[in-house]
């Protein structure tokens, strides 16, 4: 890949930052209440506009997951235009009104950017995840966190689903990643987790700021991020890899379960609880590098130019 | 105590109890405590890890629809349900669920304060609280579930076991155990709700069974001499700092979580706001905080309780 041109991309002007999608990942809705808070909403410097909000409101008011079904599943394209009906799940109902606000998905209005906040029971660190290997906004974002919080553990998950078929929340903006930082327990706020969080998003913040200001010098980066194949431990050794006939689970009687695969891969999102119920005790992953290149904000020229040639294209 | 005498101030007195003969095990009083679900779901299908001469034990899941849904409770807290008032109410089907429960396991188990009752219920339960294995007493004075307790530290040491006593007039609350003569409370943790860890599940397992070994021992004569137990007794519960609206603006500090059992000094950190500061622990004394930051407690105004260290005396015990 040539390095020498930046890659020129629209500036970012208008961001999200979501807490509450699932109403017991504790660190977002609080972290959201306290953004929301006047004595704390700031101007960045830069033309961004960031929209703070909680998702999923009756979940966090009752700190479930969800009430009906997981709002996190409900932005297919599919769900989000299908009928409307009086007795659809308050989540499919609320899914179409976010998708209303920060949307449509998929269309020129949509935000430039959502970052969807999120925990789990399972020893992740913090976690990006995201559609796409080749969003460089997310990954210099990315990046930007690995260099500012030295001390955290942190990786780049990409979920290979096609824009057709992503469901999730981020998902709604031309770019968007969750933050999924744990281990936390449902229902219950750490102060560690919480801190991470919010480092994480001010420096997100920050860097959108700085990258709206261009010229912005990025440098070419490399990156490990993980493709994940979704399947059915070593508790606790989430990114840990796992080797052919490894320890995978222990039976009631104490029999030890080893893992059958061909392949080494890492496992991760271990005994996380919201996913019993879809029958997934882990997933496993294969670790890539990615070359990312430079990029820098399009000029307000080049902005013009390219959305005459997109208005001209008639996409869908 | 209906059965037996027990004198706790006379160490040279032997209190006689009843042989132990009815026992039951309970899991699943909060729907997502996972350790309990599972032990008792596996020992009604096969009881012969649970088998001893002599006794009948009954594994038994108290709030079944609780734990369909993998909550902690339908209508109302199950392990708070057992007060007089609600075991005589009437109503029947228009009475929340969990007052049902109670009373359906008030008569299966009980009744409470009878001659009828079970002689030991173990309660199982989880939390997310860093706790390791703890028993909760309800008793200072229960001669035999202070000697169960002693029985059980020293068999499961090195591994540590502590004793939590609930004894508070007004922090003291009607468990579903508190229907048998001698309510026995295990709490494993840290684990998160609706989550199954194989060292917390292990951990209760070998509990369970030391327990058991008591029970079975004491049954067949053994006199156990008078003892110490090493209790942490509760003091007060301490709720998250609020604004006037009973919003929580304050987490539990960095230097406090996970930190039960260990001293709590006055003007030690003990409170974190979000943006950053710090609030000190006030009290005159120091204190050892337990049940910090469990996930359950935010809706009863409880960040973590206080307690204090005590040594309790039991007298010998014997079957009479």
């Amino acid at each position: 890949m040539q390095v020498d041109e930046p890659v020129r991309l629209p500036r970012l002007s208008r961001a999200a930052v979501c807490g509450g999608t699932h109403g017991n990942e504790l660190s977002g809705v609080y972290l959201v209440r306290e953004m929301l808070k006047p004595e704390n909403r700031k101007e960045d410097g830069g033309p961004a506009s960031l929209l703070m909000l909680l998702s999923n409101p009756r979940a966090v008011q009752q700190c479930t997951r969800y009430v009906d079904t997981d709002l996190n599943r409900c932005f297919t394209h599919a769900t989000l235009n299908g009928p409307a009906s009086e007795g659809a799940p308050y989540e499919i109902f609320r899914a179409r009104e976010l998708n209303n606000l920060l949307g449509p998905k998929g269309s020129r209005a949509a935000v430039d950017l959502i970052c969807d906040l999120h925990n789990t029971t399972a020893n992740m660190g913090l976690c990006f995840i995201a559609y796409s290997d080749c969003d460089w906004v997310c990954l210099h974002i990315f990046r930007h966190l690995q260099k500012q919080m030295p001390d955290t553990p942190m990786r780049f998950i990409h979920f290979d689903v096609s824009t057709k078929e992503s469901y999730s929340l981020d998902s709604i903006g031309k770019h968007g990643f969750a933050m999924e930082i744990g281990p936390q327990p449902h229902g219950c706020i750490k102060s560690n987790i919480y801190t991470a969080m919010r480092e994480g998003v001010q420096h997100m913040r920050d860097w959108v700021s700085c990258f709206n200001s261009g010229p912005f010098s990025c440098l070419v980066s490399l990156y490990s991020g993980f493709k994940t194949s979704k399947c059915f431990l070593s508790q606790d050794r989430d990114f840990c890899l796992l080797r052919p006939g490894e320890p995978l689970f222990q039976t009631f009687s104490g029999e030890t379960v080893k893992y059958q695969g061909a392949e080494a891969l890492y496992a991760f999102f271990i005994n996380e609880c919201a996913y019993y119920k879809k029958g997934i005790a882990l997933s496993l992953a294969r670790k890539r590098r990615v070359s990312v290149p430079s990029i820098r904000v399009q000029t307000d020229e080049e902005e013009r130019a390219s959305e005459q040639s997109f208005a001209s294209e008639e996409e869908e | 105590m209906s059965n037996g005498s027990s004198s706790n101030n006379n160490n040279n007195n032997t209190a006689r109890f009843d042989a132990a003969r009815r026992v039951a095990i309970f899991g699943g009083t909060h729907g997502n405590e996972m350790s309990g679900v599972t032990l008792v779901n596996l020992w009604m299908q096969n009881s012969a890890e649970i088998q001893r001469k002599g006794l009948e034990i009954k594994p038994f899941i108290t709030n079944p629809k609780a734990v369909e849904k993998c909550v902690r409770y339908v209508d109302t807290d199950l392990n708070r349900a057992f007060t007089q008032e609600n075991l005589s109410a009437t109503g029947g089907d228009e009475l929340p669920y969990e007052v049902q429960r109670a009373q359906e396991i008030n008569r299966m188990f009980g009744p409470k304060g009878s001659a009828e009752a079970y002689d030991v219920i173990f309660d199982l339960h989880n939390t997310t609280s860093n706790m390791g294995c703890t028993l909760i007493l309800e008793s200072s004075k229960d001669a035999f579930n202070l000697q169960m307790m002693n029985y059980i530290k020293k068999a499961f040491a090195p591994a540590s076991c502590l004793v939590l006593l609930n004894e508070h007039p007004l922090l003291k609350y009607s468990t579903s155990r508190s229907v048998a003569k001698h309510p026995v409370g295990m709490e494993v943790g840290p684990q998160p709700q609706g989550v199954l860890r194989s060292n917390i599940f292990e951990a209760m397992r070998v509990i369970l069974k030391h327990a058991l070994d008591f029970i079975s021992l004491f049954n067949e004569g053994m006199e156990f001499p008078p003892c110490t137990v090493e209790v942490f007794r509760v003091l007060e519960r301490m709720d998250y700092p609020r604004d006037a609206n009973g919003n929580i603006i304050a987490m539990v500090h960095p230097n406090l979580q996970d930190c039960d059992w260990e001293p709590l000094n006055p003007g030690d950190p003990m409170f974190q706001t979000f943006d950053g500061k710090t609030i000190h622990y006030q009290g005159s004394s120091t204190v050892y905080p337990t049940f910090i930051n469990e996930a359950a407690y935010y809706e009863k105004q409880q960040a973590f309780v206080t307690t204090r260290r005590e040594t309790l005396a039991a007298s010998a015990i014997r079957k009479a």
